[in-house]
């Protein structure tokens, strides 16, 4: 092995430093916290109770699922929202606007979710603006129930995660020849026949990137589920948050995020298999 | 289909009209939330009573003016504080592992990377009670063993800067590295042969290459630390920032004060965006 300069060293202490103290150690203690319990005689001793107090509880497990469930649901439902408008974007609106376009799709990112996701509370309350709005002309009478269920949840959860999906699908599109387009519409394919064997396959790693992220943002997000899904629409984080900072069992709560962080790693990883990506890839 | 194919003018016509929907869907919340900061209510809700600056400027018993809200300003100066400073260590640590891994080779480089890259994807509340468990940890331990009581770790504002740059030097590190890849090498064996050392090469020739990059990223660091709540929230100590100030305003105390600080948000957010777009575009021309 090749003598290190000084510098080598300048570069790779402070790396480990952040790494070390920031990432490795905070999740191996979390890990070693959640098998901590306090017996009957106040004494902490190794146990699996955090676990088993888990599956024992049903709301628990319950939101678990749901939370799991829902976030691959608002992932495909981003997909699904946001893919013709990456399309639109790239291939289709005149490339002098879609820039101006684009920096609006940005906007909503940077202002941030709380601000975001208190817009749309103000936007579904009962009195709010587009009930007042519908009552206003008369569609309706009484007010529609919009806040502070799974709807008011998902719509959040959507709005503040979708945009992310939006640029790595637009910068994968943009190296899509429209040359290959073009030749299987000559060759009379129809739109779906294109849009399945050449757009969706060619395409592929931005989906996965995106996807991966707006998933992590979906599943570990607090702030939609709780100000937008109130009391009736559960959110896991939600009961990792009442551990720690309402009924301070903390051992509990670690056990739940470790819960968390496997679950969310599961699904990442699985999405990684099926799609055939790399890890390192989902950062650029 | 695309630019060059013909197709029928419903399509045509249903695709726009989609994405004039989407893009109503969009702005629909912050339109709503900048005009309900002017109204003359003391509800955050439609009938529009007329214009009034109050939830500006008033100080009276029923408004309180964002300007005039000592608490508000107090947090919004905190999360002015404490993004600078998550820009700024993100900037340097997130640099330095852009250099690190793009430049050298070492044993467990992919191990370390991979590590690098976690942050995006552990959940932020995982990585907010991570840190909040050893830091309490490491600080009771301090304090039993040397008597020291360490004030950073326990939830404060140093703990918070900590807690948000674990994850900021990450997004830093992966803005740098995607210039550095197009960084031509050759100018750095240039300076290495004419006898510069590694760390002039890197002062003089890589970073100024880089210095767009890294100002980029000191700007991205620092707006997401800036509107951060999932970490924020478990780290936090007695002076809240301002997403966990808005937060439990929302909860427990809402008036259209949070439409005021929301409206300077987005007014500054937009402008800001619309400046840089304006310069952008005057360049390419």
């Amino acid at each position: 092995m090749k003598k290190r300069s000084g510098t080598f060293y300048l570069l790779m202490v402070p790396v480990l430093l952040w790494l070390i103290m920031l990432i490795v150690i905070p999740h191996l203690d979390l890990f070693f916290k959640s098998f901590r319990f306090e017996n009957d005689d106040g004494m902490m001793v190794f146990s699996l109770n955090n676990y088993l107090a888990f599956f024992e509880d049903k709301i628990y497990w319950l939101t678990f699922v749901k939370t799991a469930l829902y976030s691959i649901g608002v992932t495909i439902l981003a997909f699904v929202v946001t893919f013709p408008v990456a399309f639109y974007l790239t291939k289709i609106i005149a490339k002098k606007y879609s820039s101006f376009m684009v920096l609006l799709l940005l906007i909503p990112i940077w202002i941030g979710e709380l601000v975001t996701i208190y817009g749309w509370m103000i936007l579904l309350g009962d009195r709010g603006v587009i009930n007042n709005f519908l009552i206003g002309l008369g569609v309706i009478d009484t007010p529609i129930v919009m806040l502070y269920n799974n709807f008011s949840m998902t719509i959040g959860l959507l709005y503040m995660s979708m945009l992310f999906m939006i640029i790595p699908m637009m910068s994968a599109l943009e190296s899509l020849d429209d040359s290959l387009i073009e030749a299987a519409s000559d060759l009379g394919a129809s739109k779906w026949t294109i849009f399945r064997q050449i757009i969706i396959p060619y395409t592929t790693p931005g989906i996965a990137s995106g996807g991966i992220i707006v998933f992590m943002l979906v599943i570990g997000d607090y702030v939609a589920p709780n100000i937008l899904g109130g009391k009736s629409a559960l959110w896991f984080t939600e009961q990792i948050y009442n551990e720690f900072l309402a009924t301070f069992n903390w051992n509990e709560g670690a056990a739940f995020g470790f819960l968390l962080l496997m679950l969310s790693s599961a699904i990442i990883w699985l999405a990684l298999k099926l799609t055939g990506q790399k890890l390192d890839k989902v950062g650029s | 289909m695309i630019r060059s194919l013909p197709c029928s003018s419903l399509y045509k016509n249903s695709y726009r009209l989609y994405i004039i929907l989407f893009y109503v869907f969009l702005i629909m919340p912050l339109v709503t939330i900048c005009v309900l900061a002017f109204n003359d209510s003391d509800f955050i809700a439609l009938p529009w009573n007329g214009f009034s600056l109050d939830w500006f400027f008033a100080n009276n018993n029923d408004r309180l003016g964002l300007f005039k809200d000592t608490d508000l300003l107090l947090s919004i100066w905190i999360s002015l504080k404490t993004g600078f400073f998550v820009a700024l260590f993100s900037t340097v640590i997130g640099t330095i592992a852009a250099l690190l891994f793009e430049e050298e080779d070492f044993k467990l480089k992919g191990l370390l990377y991979f590590l690098a890259l976690a942050p995006l994807v552990i959940p932020g509340v995982v990585l907010g009670i991570s840190i909040l468990l050893s830091s309490t940890f490491a600080g009771t331990y301090i304090e039993n063993t040397f008597g020291v009581d360490v004030e950073f770790l326990r939830p404060s504002f140093w703990l918070v800067v900590i807690g948000q740059f674990s994850f900021g030097a990450t997004y830093v590190m992966l803005l740098v590295s995607a210039r550095l890849k197009k960084f031509d090498r050759s100018l750095e064996e240039a300076g290495q042969s004419l006898r510069a050392t590694r760390l002039e090469v890197i002062r003089l020739i890589t970073i100024p290459f880089l210095r767009p990059a890294i100002i980029g990223a000191f700007v991205v660091a620092f707006l997401i630390s800036f509107s951060n709540f999932n970490t924020t929230i478990f780290l936090v100590g007695s002076d809240p920032t301002l997403p966990v100030d808005l937060y439990s305003r929302i909860k427990f105390s809402s008036t259209p004060v949070l439409n005021a600080v929301s409206f300077l948000i987005v007014a500054f957010i937009s402008l800001s965006a619309m400046i840089s777009f304006a310069v952008n575009f005057r360049k390419k021309q």
